[in-house]
């Protein structure tokens, strides 16, 4: 018989209650120092190559600058996803909807140049370059947890600074309650758009204050490079507490209205996927559960699927924004 | 081409062609070649494999009737089998990889994903198929009762554009359904046409 305990061994303190903050954010220092010879060579090779992989893109790309965020929940301490898996395995349905297809087919895009459009309730709406958007705010590396709602996860280094950042900077009016967000739709260049799974474009919507909360970010690189371009190039949006089909890839417009947006996937199957779509083991998918995940590259096949966890884990920094709301009704 | 097909290597090759897929997943597997989601992978794998595997055996009879070339029999159960083979191999990797052999939790999802239930249908069909496919089976069971439960099979194909339709549905993705769904149509059509031509020449 299996004895099973509901501590999955999963949830645990955050790593900042139990060490010293100055001790867990020089990890990766620490881990530099064994491979520089103090804890023998077989180690050191393997733990600088760990450190390494784990955080470090293809090379291929240009290198993106950042400092380490400080903001609460932004460093989490889950083993980054590798470079390899991310890039390989994700969905972006312009370019097909095999989680395969982004790396085959998105190298046709065009990236430069770029400009997103900001229009609406704004007091200065305008077309702005990525050159330009680009030093908005100061570059940050977070390392987020990635919740797909198809049930499976990972661990991604983003570089890019909070949407907050922007959205200040464009000064939304008082009648301003939601953003929406438009992805580019280019028949030439997306295959995936030339055949009718969603209506194109992709739109995305957050309520504003979602869109002001610190930890959505506006990302511009991953791993130290700039985006590669299945992955949503040249900038994306990255809400972690939400599933990912929330964080809206190559974004072209970001305009601010006074009503809820409807998103793609609103729009496609209303009775499966809602506004909100924060990530919630309570309230499943109706055609699956949302209880567990798969951490993609860490599990291997025989090991069990992690516990999902309420807002993705980021509940003691998003919670106070759904107070009050029942969230089985706004899913 | 006939006459081979009449000895014995021509249903030993026939078995090692049918065994390759297999061969490749496993090889695959223990490279660490399944891509970031192995067992996803593997699911997908032996389930695209089952299909191909329904298509295959499902086409033995007409190709059998149209070419006129009777010795193409000997390969029908051997592709059934086969198939069965894949599709337990399906079965085993959800049951396994995806639900870590967790009763409650496969008892709990069933409900959630009706297109597991439909798929543990066909494979139960599959099985009784499988179980009654000696020789034996056919005296003891009688011809004409072996046949009946044999023909199973048509829902069987039903059931199988079900499953995948019902699990491809979540992403709006039909095309290589509508390539399966068209295919086993075309074959279940060229019987129901026959049927049809009998019923009307007597």
């Amino acid at each position: 018989m299996l004895i099973r305990s509901s501590d999955s061994g999963f949830v645990h303190p955050a790593a900042s209650d139990i060490t010293p903050r100055v001790v867990f954010e020089s990890r990766r220092t620490l881990l530099q120092h064994m491979a520089a010879g103090a804890a023998g060579l077989t180690l050191a090779g393997w733990a600088a190559r760990d450190a390494r992989a784990q955080m470090k893109g293809a090379g291929v790309l240009p290198a993106l600058a950042s400092v380490p965020s400080t903001l609460p929940g932004a460093q989490t301490m889950d083993k980054p996803t590798s470079y390899k898996d991310a890039t390989t395995y994700n969905n972006f349905y312009e370019f097909g909807t095999d989680k395969s297809d982004p790396a085959r087919h998105a190298h046709t895009l065009k990236t430069r140049p770029w400009t997103v459009e900001v229009e609406g309730l704004v007091k200065k709406p305008g077309r702005y370059g990525l050159e330009d958007l680009m030093k908005w705010g100061t570059m940050e590396e977070r390392i987020y947890r990635l919740r797909c709602v198809e049930g499976w996860s990972m661990v991604i280094p983003w570089v890019g600074y909070s949407l907050a950042e922007l959205i200040r900077r464009v000064e939304p009016q008082p009648g301003a309650k939601f953003v929406e967000f438009v992805t580019l739709a280019d028949r030439a260049t997306m295959p995936g758009v030339r055949g009718g799974v969603l209506d194109w474009p992709y739109v995305e919507g957050l309520r504003l204050d979602e869109a002001m909360h610190p930890l959505a970010l506006l990302a511009f690189g991953m791993y130290g490079e700039v985006l590669p371009n299945q992955n949503g190039a040249p900038l994306r949006l990255v809400v972690p507490w939400k599933y990912g089909f929330k964080s809206a890839k190559s974004l072209v417009k970001i305009r601010f209205v006074d009503k809820q947006p409807v998103s793609s996937w609103e729009q496609a199957a209303p009775q499966e996927y809602g506004f909100y779509s924060n990530v919630n083991p309570a309230v499943d998918h109706p055609r699956w559960s949302q209880a567990t995940e798969r951490r993609i590259g860490e599990d291997g096949l025989l090991a069990k699927k992690r516990k999902t966890l309420m807002f993705n884990g980021y509940e003691a920094q998003v919670g106070q924004l759904y107070a009050g709301m029942d969230l089985k009704k706004y899913f | 081409m006939r006459l081979w097909l009449r000895t014995r290597p021509a249903w030993w090759a026939l078995l090692a062609l049918g065994l390759l897929p297999l061969a490749w997943l496993v090889w695959r597997t223990f490279t660490d070649q399944l891509g970031a989601n192995p067992a996803e992978t593997l699911i997908r794998a032996t389930g695209d494999w089952t299909l191909r595997g329904l298509c295959l055996t499902l086409a033995v009879t007409p190709l059998r009737v149209q070419l006129g070339w009777p010795e193409l029999l000997r390969f029908r159960r051997l592709l059934g089998l086969l198939t069965f083979g894949y599709a337990s191999l399906h079965l085993v990797c959800y049951a396994w990889f995806d639900m870590g052999l967790d009763w409650a939790d496969i008892v709990r999802d069933i409900p959630k994903r009706p297109f597991v239930l439909v798929g543990s249908l066909a494979l139960l069909l599959m099985t009784l198929m499988a179980l009654t496919s000696w020789n034996g089976a056919i005296r003891r069971l009688g011809a004409r009762r072996w046949q009946a439960l044999h023909r199973s099979v048509y829902a069987l194909a039903v059931l199988a554009i079900l499953h995948f339709w019902w699990m491809r549905a979540g992403k709006h993705n039909f095309n290589e359904v509508w390539v399966y769904g068209l295919i086993l149509a075309a074959l279940l059509g060229w019987r129901l046409r026959r049927w049809w031509m009998k019923d009307h020449r007597a």
